[in-house]
């Protein structure tokens, strides 16, 4: 066994056992730390794929981002206390065979000489940048779709702040518009009253 | 060496694991999401195992892509969750009767 190999077999386990514990474990927050572990362990394999760009990528917006945001609101809905294991135990039938047969047919689809390609690729020499090449593509034939993508992270940022955005309800805000648009008539108001009594006895003590 | 096979079973297992996630779990809507996360990160897999051994990297490009949908999909996704936790007060599945569906 080579070394490449135990890399492959441990970081495999590692992936499946998180992705496992994420599914049956009860508390969410334990269930997002596996699936950090999950992530990070595929990101040993995209090493091991040579795809160095895309597994820095996984940990540092995967990890880094995503993760902590899911962090962040399973610990502020605080859902948690009662999670009982009666729906878990009634689907866990249905569930395991779901599973075996979709694990299974695409098992035996992967394994059959229908996938050709049992040849491995060369390795690359030491001087060769992942980053380089797929950054020759992405900004050349891939650009108007990679402009796509931008677009559509700007469409998630405005439509993740407009709703959750609550407005405040006794901000002193100004209203520029009204504050310009005033006229000389809303300014100073004119009231007709009677005149008072120079020492009326009320207005004595003041 | 590692075949592309035994790459892409790793990849079935995560993924089925996944629909396992979503089949088993009627208790909590954030489960469901990281469920969906741990099939994306399969399919990921999948498509980088066969650019690398098709040798050439328009996978890789395809990954890139999905991560970013993926991202805004996770924002959005518990965007939405917050406001429900917010209007009914718990989020979860067997509850979210509102449609009667």
């Amino acid at each position: 066994m080579t070394a490449i190999q135990v890399i492959f077999y441990a970081f495999s386990a590692i992936a499946v056992f998180s992705g496992l514990m994420v599914v049956v474990s009860r508390n969410p927050v334990r269930a997002a730390l596996f699936l950090v572990l999950a992530f990070v362990a595929s990101s040993g394999l995209w090493i091991l794929l040579q795809a160095e760009f895309l597994a820095l990528i996984l940990v540092l917006v995967y990890v880094g981002a995503v993760m902590t945001l899911f962090l962040f609101v399973v610990m502020m809905l605080n859902a948690e206390g009662v999670i009982t294991r009666e729906s878990f135990v009634r689907y866990l039938p249905l569930g395991s065979v779901v599973i075996l047969l979709v694990v299974g047919v695409i098992v035996l689809v992967v394994t059959s000489t229908h996938v050709d390609l049992v040849n491995v690729p060369v390795s690359q020499p030491a001087d060769y940048s992942n980053v380089a090449n797929l950054g020759l593509v992405l900004y050349t034939e891939y650009a108007f779709p990679f402009e796509v993508a931008a677009v559509l992270l700007l469409t998630a940022i405005v439509a993740s702040i407009s709703l959750t955005h609550r407005p405040s309800v006794n901000r002193k805000a100004q209203n520029a518009s009204a504050q310009i648009a005033v006229q000389a008539k809303d300014r100073i108001r004119l009231i007709k009253m009677r005149s008072e009594k120079k020492n009326s006895p009320k207005k004595a003590g003041q | 060496m590692i075949s592309l096979s035994q790459y892409l079973i790793v990849a079935a297992i995560l993924f089925g694991l996944g629909i396992a996630g979503i089949i088993l779990n009627r208790k909590n809507v954030i489960i469901l999401l990281m469920s969906i996360e741990l099939m994306l990160l399969a399919v990921n897999t999948n498509f980088i195992a066969f650019s690398h051994f098709m040798g050439n990297n328009v996978g890789e490009i395809f990954v890139f892509f999905i991560l970013t949908v993926a991202a805004a999909e996770a924002a959005i996704g518990l965007a939405i969750l917050v406001v429900l936790f917010r209007r009914l007060g718990n989020i979860e599945v067997e509850k979210l009767d509102l449609l009667k569906g």
